[in-house]
């Protein structure tokens, strides 16, 4: 695993790789992240608000979305989004392009977690509120709006700062559809030089860059959320279920 | 349609796939249980070394930081490319060494949610510490990061799934080779609805066994004060 890792000259191919291979691929791994974070978000919030609606068809397909993409590996949806969907979609030779493949991958499937944070989020503050909303003549929006989502945010912000940093690594597995992401140049520039310690080494630095940072504002998150009494049963579950996905 | 069906499901086919299913069941089983051994070692350490024996921990929580923030596939490329041997046991030597860190926090939260009271009631009982340790905190402890013990057999699981790319054997990869024999498009997306649905299956019945498990957890306490309630009323 650390085979060759004093030998200069290996250290040196590596710091002449860092423009070719490094940068590019870290810049690549941190649009996909972001944009994905926000296609995550976008979906988290409307399946969110379906499971919490009172109407049974919304509650089933926000349940049927969240378990299935839930339950199946990643690597498997991005696959099929690289090589399947684009057969489904009719076109011959077609391609998606790799970023849309990494923010669909990774949005889409954070999204199904997301959607479970926020659920839980809007549950944990007592129905009795949203009743005497209602008769005050709040609409369904203006009490999310002015109500339910100003207290559930403080509850979602730390399992969701896990989720960020879960997301950035996941979206590593571009990297099996030659995403042209962080984790796809490191195995090439790997493969090329044979310095296997090196490639992987300078890649494990630049993921902990970007997520060591949110680790520490999930924890810091988490602290000051935990003020709250009314959270802490709620906070404790989601950060459980947010440990590692 | 069956004619299709007939010819990507030949027995040689299926039970190729099988095995591969196997290798994933069993690669993520053999994962899950070098790592909470592990990992458990390591929450207790971390948690309970003091005096000179804290670098120790220093040391565990620097791992779990740093493991914590890299991808399980950066280790899974990094340990089979740099190390030789049998491809089945570096993988889940790989996937161990990541999950152990994911394993040594869970277990850490459960150590930290045990009162200080119960190590002094314990004192007072004349238990050592190993005593307290072994029969009374670890039982609680074990019995609270059940749920979360079992959500992490599902992630494992799904993330054998990258093993596909250093050619292991393991069910997506041996899909993808079925796959590769069949050049209709609707036999692919039977195909790729088989592989999701063997994994959901798996994976589903997992996550109702947790939120059974949670929904009785959560229930108990209540189930206690009730009890209380009523031998006070009673009383």
């Amino acid at each position: 695993m650390f085979n060759g890792l004093m030998k200069i000259n290996r250290w040196n191919a590596l710091l002449e790789a860092i423009p070719e291979y490094y940068i590019p691929g870290f810049l690549m791994t941190l649009r996909t992240a972001v944009c994905g974070l926000l296609l995550a978000l976008l979906l988290g919030l409307i399946f969110g608000l379906m499971s919490t609606s009172r109407a049974k068809i919304l509650k089933l397909i926000s349940r049927v979305y969240v378990e299935f993409f839930q339950n199946t590996p990643l690597a498997l949806q991005v696959v099929f989004y690289y090589s399947g969907l684009p057969i489904l979609l009719g076109g011959t030779g077609t391609r998606i392009p790799k970023f849309i493949l990494g923010l669909m991958g990774v949005g889409i499937y954070h999204g199904a977690y997301i959607a479970e944070v926020i659920r839980t989020g809007i549950e944990a503050i007592p129905a009795g509120q949203s009743e005497a909303a209602k008769s005050q003549g709040f609409s369904y929006i203006q009490t999310m709006r002015y109500i339910i989502m100003p207290q559930t945010i403080k509850i979602i912000m730390p399992p969701l700062a896990n989720q960020a940093l879960n997301l950035v690594k996941n979206t590593s597995v571009l990297a099996m559809v030659a995403g042209m992401d962080l984790m796809y140049f490191t195995d090439s520039f790997g493969s090329n030089t044979g310095y296997f310690a090196q490639a992987y080494f300078a890649s494990a630095l630049m993921y902990f860059i970007i997520c060591y940072p949110l680790a520490r504002l999930a924890r810091y998150l988490e602290i000051r959320a935990l003020r709250q009494p009314v959270a802490k049963i709620a906070i404790d579950q989601m950060m459980e279920d947010s440990i590692n996905v | 349609m069956s004619n299709l069906f007939s010819q990507i499901f030949t027995p040689a086919n299926f039970s190729f796939m099988m095995k591969g299913l196997g290798m994933t069941v069993m690669i993520s089983i053999g994962a899950v249980f070098f790592s909470t051994i592990i990992g458990s070692v390591l929450a207790l350490i971390r948690t309970y070394a003091t005096g000179k024996y804290r670098i120790f921990g220093k040391l565990i929580a620097a791992y779990t930081e740093f493991f914590r923030c890299t991808p399980n596939l950066l280790w899974i490329l990094w340990i089979y490319f740099t190390i030789k041997g049998n491809k089945v046991a570096i993988s889940v030597f790989a996937i161990t060494l990541f999950t152990s860190a994911v394993m040594a926090e869970i277990f850490r939260g459960g150590l930290n949610s045990i009162p200080k009271g119960q190590f002094e009631a314990a004192e007072s009982q004349g238990f050592s510490f190993v005593q307290t340790i072994v029969y009374i905190v670890w039982p609680q402890t074990f019995k609270k990061v059940i749920p979360a013990l079992l959500s992490q057999i599902i992630t494992v699981l799904k993330d054998t799934s990258f093993l596909r790319m250093v050619d292991i054997p393991e069910f997506m990869r041996n899909s993808s080779v079925v796959m590769g024999s069949i050049y209709d498009v609707r036999g692919m997306m039977i195909l790729y609805g088989f592989e999701a649905l063997c994994y959901f299956v798996i994976c589903f019945t997992l996550s109702l066994v947790v939120r059974g498990y949670q929904k009785r957890q959560g229930a108990a306490p209540r189930k206690v004060v009730r009890a209380q309630s009523a031998v006070e009323s009673a009383g």
